[in-house]
Order: C-alpha cells, then structure tokens, then sequence
C-alpha cells in the first residue's frame, strides 16, 4: 500500500466520522422520554394522560386526610360543624379575602351578593346565585360553607381540586365578615374609619352591574344556531363610580365573526 | 497569445476574495438571525387551537384573575391549564349551546382532556420554576407578552437562554414594588397589576414599569433612581443576585 493512499483513505475516515457528527445532533435533551405536568403519553396509559386520578378506596402517600373536620366540615356524625377547626386571626380573613376574590366574586360578587360580573352575564338558573346575607345562609352553620366549596352545590362546581382545604377555610371565615359586614351598625364602626368609608364612593360596576331587560332571552341562546337575537349593554369590571361598556354582544342567527388572530368561529 | 483576463478581472478576482472571506459572517448573521426570527421561535404566532379561547376577553375584559385558572402558578413550579371542570363551571351556565364550545363538553362527558397546543415551551433540560418568579414580582406579562391583549394566546417572548440572562444578571434592573400599594407583598403586586388595567388599560397612571408591562415590553427599567430602588428590592425579597448565574439555577 503505498503512502498516498493511505492518506485518501484516512482522509475519507476523516470526512466520514465528521458526517457522524452531524448525527449527533438530535432533540433527546430537548424532548426527555419523561412526564411532566399535564404533558401527553403515548406510550404509559391509554388515555394518553400522564396525571392519574385518585383510585376510590386507596390514599395518595402523605395525604391522609385524617383530620375530618378539617377536610370535610362534618362531625363524625356527618353533622356540619358549627365552629372553625382552625384558628381564625386577621392573617386568615386576609388570605381569605385574596382567595374570594379569585374564586368567588366572578358568581358571589366582592360583597356576596350572589350578583357578580359572570352570574351577571347570563345565569338563568332557576335559583338565583346565593347571597350570603340571607337568613337561611347566616345562619348555617361553617360547616355548609366548607362543604359547599368542596363539593359544590346546585349548578355551582366542586371547587376542591382548585382551593387547598387551608384556603377553603379561609375563605368561609372571610364570608362570615362578609355576613357580618353587610348588617353591622355604622355606629360600631370607628370614628377615623368611618370617615374613610364615607368619602368612598358607591361602586356600581362591581355589585350592580346592568340588569337584564325583563323578558330578556337567556344568554345561551345567544349567537348559536336558532337563538334569539338581543342586545343587552354589558357592563364590565370597572373601577369606582365607573362602568365601562364593552363592545355590543354580536348578534345574529348563527352568524360568522371573525375574531382578532385569524381563527374564525 | 492575447490576454485571457481583462484588466477588470483583477477587480473581480479581489471582490470575490473579499466576500470569500466575508461568507461566514454573512453565514453567520443569517443563522443567527433565523435562529431568532419568529418562524424559529413561534414569537407572536398565535396557534390553533381546539377551542379558540380569548385572554383578553376572560382575563381583562371579564376580570376573572389569572388564578383562577392557573391554581398553581403561586406555589408549583408549574402554573397548570385549567381542568375541564374549570371552564365547565361558568360554561354550563353561559353559551351552553355554543358551537366553538363542544370540545369543551365532550371532554367533560368523556373525561378526556382538551389537548390544548402547547405555546411556551423551554427545553427540557431546564427546570422554570413558576412560583418562584411569582413570589419575588415577576408579572405574568414580562415573560409573556401583553396576555391582556391577546385574544388568541401567542408566545411573547422567544425564551432563548440569552434572554432568560438578561434578568438574571442584572435582576435590579428588573425587580419594582407597586409604591401606591405599599401592603402588597411581591406575589400580590403581580396580580394586583391586571386588576388595574380594568380601570388603566394603557397603565398612566402606573409606576413607569408596570406601564411598560401595559403596553407588553419588559419591566425592565435603566433609570438610575429605578434600578437603586431595585437593589433594595433585592436584598428585601432575598434574591442572591450571585448565585442567580449559577447553572444549576435552571439545569439541575
């Protein structure tokens, strides 16, 4: 074998094993074969679910929930307690009130009233959303609140894979100030606060949004093929004293509406 | 023999020198500058999905918050899609007989979920960590792009590590605290921002970085005053500007 093949040989090994490099280039780090949160698996369960539902009868590891009142606001007699199993300080009623206003007011409204921005929009149940300031809600018991939250209750969803049991109580403790608020004296109330609460203003884009006219088709009918045609002014979260119109409902038998972003309807 | 080459072939011959040596920066910025057009990296390219789901009608014009979807944003380091369960809470009572919504109530009747195209995605090999951001007063938007505006949810930013490492080197430039609502903690001011664009939708009457998140830029700020007060916010909120470097930070 002479010197100069030797060298076209090597070169062509050469050449060749920096082709191999290029087949080093794949995504496998960029695209692990694992499961993360809500991602798709082909390949572990037939659902093409990574998440796994709880197995009725069968406890997940370090989730004993053996504390019943806590988790369920019922005795061991399934009766709705009466007290909070918690202690109940501002920290809670805070919190409390941060998650209300996450959760609850889109239906409930901040006061809880059962007249929030979404119910608003077009529940037409046959009962009204709760108001907590009924007699029949003031007066049950704490228990209800929780039991309610978690399970649901009427057309109102099961809200416990979305509150933590912590913040369930929380909240039902912030509904008892919401209860008591909405009663209380203005005398009760200190001197340097209740200055502060009379140069507020009334806030009608939160609590009173514009009711629908009398007669008014519901709101599921709306835009969908054989509904009604109507238009109802539509009020919006607004700031105090404020209510901000939003764009008229588009209305039509079963028209087409583009929408910003190029998808059609 | 008469010349093969005329004089001009000399021009000619140093011209394509030149651009034989300048072939690779040329090369070079354009591979760099495809690498970071939006075809590559899907920025403000709204995708299909099944259900042609409006942020800006939920999230702003609606003010429903953004927790009450994304539950585990303030404490997983995944902020997590909503359940069916969750839309089906105001959509059995609201458009019941839509059409855009079906998929919506099959999934629910079937219990199969709504396979929703993925918007943001980072690699793999890096672990992002939601709450974290939340919880030290990264808004939503700084990573995201104006989500208040968009009705179709589109990537806003391209999420490369370069951009990951402007803030991570200089996080004062970055880190602001709402002055007018001095009582919220960091996570609070985050969400408290999207509660005052109800009332402020072009944020003027905002501190100058929350109005550049209004108008869907960074909250990023070079004013000298800004970034010193960000230095505080540093210390304030434990943020260990020297570790936020580190590699293991993100790969680990």
């Amino acid at each position: 074998m002479n010197r100069t093949a030797v060298t076209k040989v090597q070169r062509a090994l050469v050449a060749g094993s920096a082709l191999l490099l290029l087949a080093g280039c794949h995504q496998d780090m960029w695209n692990q074969p694992k499961a993360k949160a809500q991602s798709k698996s082909d390949l572990i369960f037939a659902d093409g679910s990574n998440t796994r539902g709880t197995i009725p009868g069968t406890v997940a590891f370090g989730e004993a929930k053996l504390d019943r009142e806590f988790y369920t606001g019922l005795d061991k007699d399934n009766h709705l307690i009466k007290e909070f199993p918690v202690a109940v300080d501002e920290a809670l009623l805070k919190r409390g009130q941060e998650r209300f206003r996450i959760f609850c007011t889109p239906c409930h409204g901040e006061q809880g009233n059962g007249k929030g921005f979404i119910a608003s929009r077009g529940f037409t149940q046959a009962r009204p959303v709760g108001n907590y300031h009924t007699d029949r809600l003031r007066n049950m018991p704490v228990g209800h609140f929780f039991d309610v939250i978690t399970n649901g209750y009427g057309t109102m969803y099961p809200y416990r894979a979305r509150i933590t049991p912590m913040d369930r109580w929380a909240i039902v403790a912030y509904i008892r100030v919401l209860q008591e608020a909405h009663y209380s004296d203005i005398g009760t109330i200190p001197a340097s606060e209740r200055t502060r609460l009379e140069g507020m203003k009334a806030d009608p884009g939160q609590d009173s949004p514009p009711e629908l006219p009398i007669g008014a088709p519901p709101d599921r009918m709306l835009n969908s093929p054989g509904g009604a045609v109507r238009e109802v002014p539509l009020g919006r979260r607004a700031g105090p004293g404020q209510v901000v119109p939003s764009a008229p409902v588009p209305a039509g038998r079963g028209t087409v509406q583009p929408v910003q972003g190029g998808i059609e309807r | 023999m008469a010349n093969l080459f005329k004089p001009s072939a000399n021009s000619a011959a140093k011209v394509s020198l030149l651009s034989l040596a300048g072939l690779p920066v040329v090369l070079f910025f354009t591979g760099s500058q495809i690498s970071r057009s939006s075809a590559n990296t899907g920025v403000e390219n709204p995708l299909s999905q099944p259900i042609p789901f409006s942020h800006q009608h939920h999230a702003y014009e609606l003010g429903i918050d953004c927790r009450y979807c994304h539950t585990g944003v303030e404490r997983t380091g995944y902020a997590g899609l909503p359940q069916t369960e969750t839309c089906m809470s105001c959509h059995s009572q609201i458009w019941t007989n839509s059409p855009l919504l079906e998929p919506v109530r099959k999934s629910y009747e079937t219990g199969e979920p709504i396979k929703w195209a993925l918007v943001n995605k980072v690699p793999e090999f890096v672990y992002f960590n939601h709450s974290i951001h939340v919880n030290r007063g990264v808004s939503c938007n700084n990573c995201h792009g104006p989500i208040q505006k968009m009705h179709i949810t589109y990537k806003g930013r391209n999420l490369h590590m370069s951009w990951c490492l402007q803030c991570h080197s200089k996080p004062e430039e970055y880190l602001y605290s709402d002055e007018k609502n001095p009582d919220l903690t960091p996570r609070q001011q985050v969400f408290n921002f999207y509660l005052k664009l109800q009332t402020d939708p072009n944020g003027q009457q905002m501190g100058p970085q929350e109005q550049q998140l209004a108008l869907g830029n960074e909250q990023r700020t070079t004013v000298k005053d800004l970034v010193a007060r960000g230095n505080e916010l540093l210390k304030q909120r434990g943020v260990k500007k020297a570790q936020l470097q580190d590699c293991a930070v993100c790969h680990h």
